[in-house]
């Protein structure tokens, strides 16, 4: 075996580094490939011993996937719960943390950490009365009531995510604009929103994101009328005969729009996920 | 949860100064108040009523088979949850999920953030593969481990097990713990890359050259560079894991349903179990409480080890 020059060893290094962590992303996006590979293929070929990686594909999962598992009537319930919730979070966090960036007060630090803490506030421990109460007033199974929760539950998240990204806006722009005697209500929708919008755009992608898959309420306060599309996918645990392309299909749709947002603003996502701890 | 902090936003003091000075900064605490207000109100009756309700029910006898019956029976409820079976493999299990998906996710991200640090070809796509299981929905992602990989006939494990001449597994009679473990990390592990991968950009890069022109390898400086460096992220993947994962439903709600027996019960399964299942609103809601204090207990000790450093930094 001849002496690798150092230059020939970094490049073999390189290239073994590089081929590991490909080898470590396939893996880990496998289950995903697998999915989508799974819902072209027909009932009978999904079910196949060995898993087949060849086959014809067909479309027909997806042309009859309306007729066969109603999906748009679960789709839309997740389109309008996510979307709702979001619009009613951002409603209650941006003046919130507009308060919090640029009116500090003593207690602000601790108003947030407390803000924080209901997260930790374990969903079953109020699953009980949460659920009496909506059986009582009518909310059981309505999007009104996972907007409602949802939008709760994302709050601290959304308040902490638009809070960092306010905070680094110098206060002067504000003073400026503040002299021109523009209003707190106008300060935030003149100024403050255009000079954010990147990070209030990430923030209601998060909150999209985290609506979209949040699986412990829907399936435990909706049935079908206002079931999004996590409790329409667990409906497939224990369904009759051959369903696993379909179960597929449905998953990849499922999944696509939201896979595709956090690709996007995966940078962005960083900071609101770890409470802008992480930059 | 620190209930006593709740109060905002008045200053004690007003500044001294000139009138429209003091006036102004009256209205300016004034503007400040009306505007956070919102948020926590909503937040303080979200965590108060149903509070205050799940401790009432877990004092009374309440069963919604059995209308009527609903004295006073102080803690009885508290104690048949604590005594009975399901506590136990619940409060086991639930550690067990905790405590095997955080040191998966931790090991692994940190492993796998340091990987993708130098530059390769496909770097880009390599880390979009990779935190991609982050944004698949936990029922889709239960499902499809279930159905397609680990499934004892027809699962690509199966065929793997087959090719090497192997019995297949069939897992969630076998190994049912574990088979959610490993579904629940694979869902967790991207989130852990996706946070340390972003900490590691911020890694001085002349503090490691200078290091390795000291003559360190490559593990005296992962030991005493990148991984203080990274102790912070570290933190925060632990604290919001922790969170998440002491309340995982989905997974096992669509998998194995908290069987077989109480093998895959968590605390959050054996509560829904009791309040939707038996209808036991009083059990129920003791357990409930149980959790909160759970999950109380270990907010404290991690807001109190990483909440200092969030705020300094936000």
């Amino acid at each position: 075996m001849s002496m690798l020059t150092l230059k020939q060893s970094r490049r073999l290094q390189t290239v073994l580094i590089g081929g590991l962590a490909w080898l470590v992303a396939l893996a880990i996006f496998f289950p995903i490939f697998w999915m989508i590979l799974t819902s072209f293929k027909t009932e009978i070929d999904a079910f196949a011993t060995p898993p087949q990686l060849f086959f014809t594909p067909t479309l027909e999962n997806y042309v009859h996937i309306d007729a066969r598992s109603d999906y748009f009537h679960f789709a839309w319930n997740s389109v309008v719960i996510s979307f709702g919730s979001t619009l009613a979070g951002m409603l209650l966090a941006v003046p919130a943390a507009y308060s919090m960036a640029f009116f500090e007060t003593k207690r602000t630090k601790s108003t947030l950490l407390w803000m924080l803490s209901t997260k930790m506030l374990p969903p079953v421990g109020v699953l009980v009365p949460i659920y009496l109460l909506f059986k009582d007033a009518g909310l059981l199974d309505t999007k009104t009531g996972l907007v409602i929760i949802y939008t709760l539950i994302n709050l601290p998240i959304m308040v902490w995510m638009v809070y960092t990204y306010f905070k680094e806006i110098p206060k002067d722009i504000l003073e400026a604009a503040r002299l021109d005697g523009a209003t707190p209500a106008q300060e935030i929708v003149r100024v403050l929103l255009p000079i954010g919008k990147g990070g209030l755009a990430s923030t209601v992608l998060l909150s999209l994101i985290l609506c979209w898959n949040e699986a412990f309420w829907s399936l435990n306060l909706t049935a079908s009328s206002a079931a999004p599309l996590t409790a329409m996918v667990a409906s497939y645990s224990s369904p009759e005969g051959l369903f696993w392309a379909k179960l597929s299909a449905v998953s990849t749709l499922a999944c696509a729009p939201i896979l595709i947002f956090g690709w996007l603003s995966q940078k962005q996502l960083v900071r609101g996920l770890s409470f802008g701890a992480v930059k | 949860m620190s209930i006593s902090t709740v109060q905002d936003g008045v200053p004690a003091v007003p500044a001294p100064g000139p009138e429209t000075v003091k006036a102004d900064k009256r209205l300016h605490s004034r503007v400040g108040l009306l505007t956070v207000s919102p948020s926590v109100l909503a937040l303080l009756v979200w965590m108060i009523v149903p509070l205050a309700m799940t401790i009432y029910f877990s004092l009374i006898r309440y069963n919604l088979l059995y209308p009527g019956e609903n004295e006073f029976v102080g803690l009885e409820n508290y104690y048949f949850f604590l005594t009975d079976e399901g506590f136990v493999h619940g409060a086991l299990n639930t550690l067990w999920l905790v405590g095997a998906t955080l040191l998966i996710s931790v090991v692994a991200g940190v492993l796998i953030a340091v990987l993708v640090d130098t530059p390769f070809w496909g770097r880009g796509i390599v880390r979009v593969l990779l935190i991609s299981p982050f944004f698949i929905m936990p029922t889709v992602s239960a499902l499809v481990w279930k159905n397609l990989l680990l499934h004892p006939v027809s699962g690509v494990f199966a065929a793997v097990w087959n090719f090497f001449g192997a019995t297949p597994v069939d897992w969630f009679a076998e190994y049912p713990l574990q088979a959610i473990i490993l579904i629940v990390s694979w869902q967790w592990v991207p989130f852990a890359v996706l946070l340390l991968m972003t900490a590691m950009q911020s890694l001085d890069q002349e503090q490691k050259e200078a290091a390795r022109l000291d003559g360190a390898g490559p593990i005296a400086i992962f030991w005493h560079i990148t991984l203080p460096h990274l102790t912070r992220p570290i933190a925060v993947v632990v604290m919001i894991e922790t969170i998440f994962l002491l309340s995982i439903f989905a997974e096992i709600f669509t998998t194995t349903g908290g069987g077989p027996g109480y093998e895959t019960t968590n605390l959050a399964y054996l509560i829904y179990s009791q309040a939707l299942l038996q209808f036991d609103v009083g059990m129920a809601s003791a357990g409930g409480l149980v959790a909160v204090v759970i999950a109380n207990i270990a907010a404290f000790i991690l807001i109190r080890m990483i909440g200092k450093n969030l705020t300094e930094k936000a």
